[in-house]
């Protein structure tokens, strides 16, 4: 199997060689620091294109094929129109808070981004709480939603604020339930770890039924984490015109837009982490010859191709169901979801302790 | 315990700082470029709140229904318990039946403020 690290730890001794230590590390950290960024952005207008042909698709539509071949130019042309979009400047709103919104949304999802495993010694954060620091990271969003929507001095952003904190952290409990029956079945919270405890087999496999129960839940409260699909209260637009953030404009606006595709990279991503092994290829026992096949696949195509296949069943959630009304939603999460999740933790806890394999 | 480092740098906490500041770049950058390159107009109807057309009637940072603050606690109980189980899932092999017994006390606890929080209504949307 490639691994990424030769690559780095290269540029690193040739880095070396003719500076300083401290130089070396800054310049390594302003390099990390580019990477994510133009890794994030492209990302995020591969997501805005692969949305919208998924959603044409659904809707026997062909979606957009003007701009370049298949129109795979239009999320360009959608970012540089967005920025020459006038800010338009507002009375009555809370200035400092109203700027600060989009700043605590996309710090949050670019820490998040940089937990990610993104291929074979190609991690950027690797915490030995890693996992745990991705959950603790990613509920620093809800409190740049909160903020917006309060900021704007607006009903419609008040209201719509308020659902998504209410939705948010309700389904952030099944989130960190589903991640604590996974870390059982890990034995370490480290992201590294845990993708190296799929080296024989994914975890989705290896953990009988309630890994799989615990993928469904995930698989949900992610879709609601993000606030899409049938979760879509917070924007409800034929309620609230566009939700918390109506009153921003251009590229303002824009911050929500690209952290709600990269919350759904996210999401994706450690949904594929956690069940489908990370960057891991597939391994099966005893299946020498088939293992040694998939190692050729390179690790940045595994995981890339899981997150988007697991977000290609996000958008598909979103094109099929009819969004539910808040008593509906709160009663799914905590009638439902939160009982069935504290079962599937006992059932995984006495599954690991006391050996049953059924 | 493996340990993947980028570039040979271990200190995690650099790499998350590096990341935060990432993050707050992208957004002054782009403020900064739109800032440049944006139109700009003036007019004091456009800096009224964006709601019905008619002039806003009353304050819009106001009060609000006390139910989203009974699902803020219960999240809050909640998560805090989530919390204390972690550390053991990571030790749970190690500390076995023992280890199991303690922390389904702990759990059951959990679960009968669930029931409690049912069976008081407090999980219903009013």
């Amino acid at each position: 199997m490639q691994d990424f690290s030769t690559i780095t730890d290269a540029i690193h001794s040739f880095l070396l060689s003719f500076m300083p230590g401290w130089l070396t590390t800054t310049v390594e950290c302003v390099l990390i620091g580019v990477g994510l960024l133009l890794v994030y952005s492209l990302l995020a207008l591969f997501y805005i294109y692969y949305e919208r042909k998924v959603c044409a698709a659904f809707q026997c539509r062909i979606g957009p094929n003007r701009v370049g071949p298949w129109g795979l130019l239009q999320s360009f042309a959608d970012m540089f129109k967005i920025l020459i979009k006038e800010l338009i400047h507002l009375d009555h709103i809370d200035k400092f808070l109203f700027a600060l919104a989009p700043y605590l949304v996309i710090i949050a999802s670019m820490l998040a981004f940089a937990v990610l495993p993104w291929g074979n010694g190609l991690q950027v954060i690797d915490f030995n709480i890693g996992i745990f620091f991705l959950v603790a990271v990613s509920s620093i969003g809800v409190l740049g939603i909160l903020l917006a929507g309060w900021s704007s001095n607006n009903k419609f952003t008040l209201i719509g604020a308020l659902r998504s904190g209410a939705q948010m952290v309700s389904y952030e409990l099944s989130i960190g339930l589903s991640v604590l029956t996974m870390v059982c079945l890990a034995g370490t919270m480290s992201v590294g770890g845990i993708v190296d405890e799929q080296a024989d087999l994914w975890f989705i496999f290896k953990g009988h039924v309630p890994a799989l129960i615990a993928f469904v839940i995930y698989m949900i409260a992610g879709t609601a984490e993000t606030n899409r699909g049938p979760f879509d209260l917070p924007e409800a637009e034929s309620e609230l015109t566009a939700g918390y953030h109506t009153e921003y404009s251009g590229i303002h606006f824009g911050f929500f837009y690209l952290a709600e595709y990269l919350n759904l990279f996210i999401v994706a991503g450690v949904a594929s982490l956690l069940f489908f092994g990370g960057w891991m290829p597939l391994h099966i026992p005893g299946w020498d010859a088939f293992n040694h096949i998939m190692d050729y696949i390179p690790s940045v195509v595994w995981f890339i191709g899981k997150a988007i296949v697991l977000s290609f069943v996000i958008i598909w959630f979103k094109w099929t169901f009819p969004r539910l009304r808040i008593d509906q939603l709160l009663s799914l999460e905590w009638k439902y979801l939160l009982p069935i999740n504290l079962f599937n933790l006992a059932l995984m806890v006495c599954i690991i302790i006391f050996g049953w394999h059924f | 315990m493996i340990s993947l480092d980028i570039f040979g740098i271990t200190n995690n906490g650099l790499l998350a700082i590096t990341a935060l500041l990432t993050g707050f770049a992208l957004v002054a950058l782009a403020m900064w470029i739109a800032k440049l390159i944006s139109p700009r107009s003036f007019n004091p109807q456009k800096g009224e709140a964006y709601e019905c057309g008619i002039p806003t009637r009353g304050k819009s940072m106001s009060q609000f229904r006390v139910g989203y603050y009974l699902f803020a606690i219960l999240f809050l109980m909640f998560d805090v318990e989530t919390v204390f189980l972690y550390p053991w899932a990571v030790r749970m092999r190690e500390l076995g039946v023992d280890g199991l017994i303690s922390i389904a006390v702990f759990f059951g606890v959990l679960v009968l403020g669930l029931v409690y929080a049912w069976r008081k209504g407090a999980l219903e949307w009013k």
